[in-house]
């Protein structure tokens, strides 16, 4: 037994007016795949260059007003990409958009070729980490563990296996002393690295982070970027939502500039641009090299 | 002889009453931990208002007085009422609060209007209104007794089967999203678990009362341990406690209300876990800073 | 007879008036439930200055309950700070608590005193006007207009003597503070208020409906404009025209005049709430329609201008495969191209579809707001 997407049967009370309030997409996009496979020309792309992550023409809007305008976004597998871009420029929409958490009013997102809702067991998500309450009762084990309920499916409850998989996780990032602290008890990097080893047990292919350097001290900062990094060694593919401008060269190898639309993406060399950087944070960018 | 015999009798009364009043603090407590997580305390206040009307017009449609029927109403006048509360919160600039107040009170209008229509037919009388304002648990029969246990025990089965989920849910819905929970239909299934502890909990302490019984027993558990199992589970229990001492107590002199004497129990023991509650208590808390400071002193005179 | 009407009419217009100014502050600052909570926690107030006075009306009963009102406040306060428990949970302890103190003192105490808890949950306009003013035998008007309307003026003059501060504190309490203006001595004064006034208005309306008076007409004006002088002064006129109704309502169907008021309150906003232009729910889906079309254009144009000029361009644009990357329904995207090709934005080039000057506009606007 698995979830199933669910969240589009039942009238609810949210639906009326919300995000997707201006979704004209087709409900049903299998065959579409189907063809787009049979004819690898449609979307331009050779059948060997396979994509991690595939985003095309996604417009989001929430209620009347566009976040998102239009975003293509091609992300090759095993690359270590960041997201950067203004306050307000749509880099936590788009990450929700990746995830199928808001509904696109156009576009598409596939993930290995397939969209999210086949793919779910292979993609990690860490949230911000102001979205949740920390003072919720629980310990730092147990929200490791969460990690697995996705594989779980249903009802069944995790178990010993489990259990080991969360300590494995914890000692990857550096915290298998505090597992079973009250999660209140944490400084700002350690409930981070909770939430990446969280991710980490979830075993996935894609890793999608919102701002896991927030707010978080430099030995954690340190920390992140090595675990990262050997994600990628491993041929995971990471995209991460960035604000530290002066970081994106020496921790990433690939950067999307966004603004609402895409500025540019591309590996850093080629993206990360003085002319690409002015025309995403238009004339208030002071200090760039 | 005669007054052993008004004795057993009275016992006996008084333990279904006990009984009663247990089974709804236990539901209660147990499902008001996720509302006080949640930070929708209030949203029991509401949904308990919010219920007259659905019991009027239950009484107008059906003209019985079956409990069942009643708290049919009852349920359905309080979903109304929430998802009211959502839509205002997310069509409009409105903020919960507001929407939460604006829900209880006029609802509850409606629900006396209703009322009074009621009254003016001849069909009803005063003490129906008294009972939903503050309960009667002192009149609670075997067969209510009875109903309260099957409903609240499905109630608190379907929260155990659904664990795992309700508590990712409530913790952090969008990575419950991410991993392919179905939120929505999860809130939508937690709100009406919320709504079964308010309609039977009605019963016994009132609906002005009804959301100290959500918020207390979990605010007392919550104090005493760091884990959510242990929480729902001291909660349910707490919520158990006041119930039966309110009872007991307002049993021993004459003219002691129940419903509100069970909601001072519960005040009780939450006074008492935030005052001496291990870790978290006040009072260790006020230990604790001074040993700190006793050691800081040691340490800064040692030099 | 008209008599009677005209008293409890000028009774409820004046107790809708004296709720709705405080009421406005409390929505913006997020504490519409401390009106909940206070206008339950004054009932042990009310009891415990009721033995001492034996009056109902007495002006210390009133000062004795909105002391009781604040102390309520302080209470919610110190419970958060102990940082055991949210703001939310603290009032759902603090007042359930207090209300129980007083039903328990009136029914262990006062069970053949005239203090009946119907009255004070409910209240009971249609005999507010029996009691009287009277000064050398001459009558005066019903007792509780005068003290509502005392009230009021109490209201009016901390609002407009206060108009500054209050916006200030609730807009950025912080700069408030900054700026040498006490947001803890505003805080108090309005809770005050709302303590004298939810006093005030409990012999009227009861301590569940003050809520609906405090909350209702201030939300329903919230709704229609952005100026908060407008929204108090729409939220005096709400409050009375919903007194009003509710009022005549009551009557024709002989039905609690309290419980009336409550329910048009709901009634007036939900119409509001509905069809106020801009922001109700009508015109919102109205403009979604219109605007539906135009948005799908843009949208179109802005895929098109992504990727003009590039390598891609000829697949992207080819009209036969739109539906296909935009994911939308092949139907709507042709009614998409026509409504484009009618209103200039784009123009067939073959089987392409290729921007107008007109559209590259439209798309660069869109993308530079």
């Amino acid at each position: 037994m698995s979830y199933g997407t669910g969240n589009e049967w039942f009238p609810y009370y949210e639906q009326a007016f919300s995000e997707g309030s201006f979704s004209y997409r087709t409900g049903n996009e299998l065959p579409y795949y189907e063809q787009v496979f049979s004819d690898s020309g449609v979307l331009g792309m050779q059948a060997s260059e396979q994509k991690a992550i595939q985003v095309t023409d996604l417009t989001v809007a929430y209620q009347d007003k566009p976040v998102l305008w239009d975003i293509d976004l091609d992300v090759p597998p095993g690359v270590l990409l960041s997201i950067v871009g203004p306050n307000g420029a749509g880099k936590t929409t788009l990450i929700k958009a990746i995830l199928g958490l808001v509904r696109p009013a156009a576009g598409n997102v596939l993930i290995y070729d397939k969209p999210y809702e086949a793919q779910r067991q292979i993609i990690g998500y860490v949230p911000q980490r102001g979205s949740v309450d920390w003072d919720f009762p629980t310990n730092v084990l147990d929200v490791v563990m969460m990690g697995c309920y996705g594989a779980l499916g249903w009802i069944r409850r995790p178990g010993k296996k489990e259990r080991e998989l969360a300590m494995q996780a914890l000692e990857k990032v550096g915290m298998e002393a505090y597992a079973t602290r009250q999660i209140s008890q944490l400084s700002g990097g350690q409930q981070q690295r909770v939430f990446l080893a969280r991710a980490l047990v979830q075993d996935a292919t894609v890793y999608l982070m919102d701002e896991p350097f927030q707010g978080v001290d430099a030995t954690t900062e340190r920390a992140i970027v090595t675990l990262l990094q050997e994600l990628r060694a491993d041929g995971k593919t990471v995209v991460v939502v960035h604000h530290d401008l002066q970081t994106v060269t020496d921790y990433f190898d690939w950067v999307m500039l966004l603004n609402i639309r895409r500025i540019a993406s591309g590996p850093v060399d080629e993206a990360f641009t003085s002319d690409n950087l002015r025309e995403t944070y238009g004339g208030r960018l002071a200090f760039m090299k | 002889m005669e007054n052993l015999s008004i004795l057993t009798h009275f016992d006996y009364t008084l333990m279904i009453v006990a009984v009663g009043a247990a089974l709804l603090g236990t539901v209660s407590g147990a499902l008001g931990s996720y509302a006080v997580l949640r930070r929708q305390s209030l949203l029991g206040d509401a949904i308990s208002h919010a219920a007259l009307p659905g019991i009027a017009i239950a009484f107008l449609l059906t003209g019985s007085k079956t409990p069942l029927i009643l708290v049919l109403g009852a349920a359905i006048a309080g979903w109304l009422g929430t998802l009211l509360i959502m839509s205002i919160v997310r069509l409009t600039r409105i903020k919960y609060d507001s929407a939460l107040a604006i829900v209880l009170s006029t609802f509850f209008g409606f629900g006396l209007v209703l009322h009074t229509l009621i009254q003016r037919t001849g069909n009803a009388n005063q003490a129906g209104l008294d009972t939903f304002l503050f309960g009667q648990a002192a009149t609670l029969l075997e067969r209510d007794v009875l109903t309260i246990g099957i409903l609240g025990g499905i109630a608190l089965v379907v929260m155990l089967i659904f664990w795992k989920e309700l508590k990712l849910l409530v913790f952090d819905e969008g990575f419950a999203a991410s991993i392919g929970f179905p939120t929505r239909t999860l809130d939508i299934l937690l709100t009406s678990l919320l709504v079964v502890a308010i309609v039977l909990g009605l019963q016994a302490v009132g609906a002005v009362l009804m959301s100290a019984m959500l918020v207390a027993p979990a605010v007392a558990a919550r104090q005493w341990t760091d884990r959510l199992r242990l929480m729902v589970f001291l909660a349910a229990c707490f919520g158990a406690l006041a119930g039966v001492s309110g009872t007991i107590i307002s049993s021993t002199a004459s003219r002691i209300p129940t419903g509100p004497t069970i909601v001072l129990c519960a005040t009780v023991v939450v006074g008492l876990s935030i005052a001496f509650a291990p870790n978290r208590g006040l009072i260790w808390d006020r230990i604790r800073q001074q040993r700190n400071r006793r050691n800081l002193k040691m340490e800064t005179s040692r030099y | 007879m008209l008599q009677g009407h005209l008293d409890i009419l000028s009774i409820a217009i004046v107790t809708a008036a004296a709720c709705a100014l405080p009421g406005v502050f409390l929505v913006l600052r997020r504490m519409t439930l401390m009106s909940d909570a206070i206008s339950h926690a004054i009932l042990p107030g009310i009891v415990i200055a009721f033995f001492l006075t034996g009056n109902l009306s007495s002006p210390l009963l009133i000062l004795a309950a909105a002391g009781t009102g604040v102390l309520t406040v302080v209470f919610v306060e110190l419970l958060q700070r102990t940082k055991l428990v949210k703001e939310d949970a603290a009032i759902g302890l603090t007042f359930p608590a207090l209300f129980s103190i007083g039903v328990i003192l009136i029914s262990r105490f006062a069970g053949n005193v005239h203090l009946d808890m119907d009255v004070v949950l409910l209240g009971e306009l249609a005999y507010a006007p029996l009691n009287r003013l009277k000064i050398f035998g001459s009558d005066l008007g019903p007792v509780p207009l005068y003290v509502m309307g005392t009230i009021l003026v109490l209201n009016l003059i901390f609002v407009v003597v206060f108009y500054k501060e209050l916006k200030l504190v609730t807009f950025d309490a912080s700069l408030a503070a900054a700026l040498g203006f006490s947001p803890t001595l505003i805080h108090y004064g309005l809770m005050t208020l709302v303590s004298v006034t939810t006093v005030g208005a409990f012999d009227a309306v009861g301590s569940i409906l003050v809520v609906a008076l405090i909350a209702g007409p201030p939300a329903t004006a919230y709704l229609m404009t952005d100026r908060l002088s407008r929204m108090i002064i729409l939220s005096a006129i709400i409050g009375c025209v919903n007194a009003v109704s509710g009022y005549w309502i009551a009557f024709l169907f002989d039905v609690s005049i309290a419980g009336a008021i409550a329910t048009m309150t709901l009634i007036i906003f939900v119409l509001v709430f509905l069809v106020v232009p801009n922001r109700g729910l009508i015109a919102i889906a109205r403009r979604h329609a219109r605007q539906k079309w135009e948005f799908a254009q843009t949208m179109l144009v802005i895929h098109l201008f992504n990727h003009e000029g590039l390598p891609e361009a000829e697949t992207e644009s080819a009209i036969a495969d739109l539906h296909e990357h935009l994911s939308w329904d092949p139907g709507f995207t042709n009614q998409v191209v026509k409504y484009a090709l009618s209103n200039r934005c784009v123009s067939r080039k073959e089987t392409q579809l290729i921007l107008t000057a007109h559209g590259r506009t439209i798309a660069q606007q869109a993308l530079v707001q």
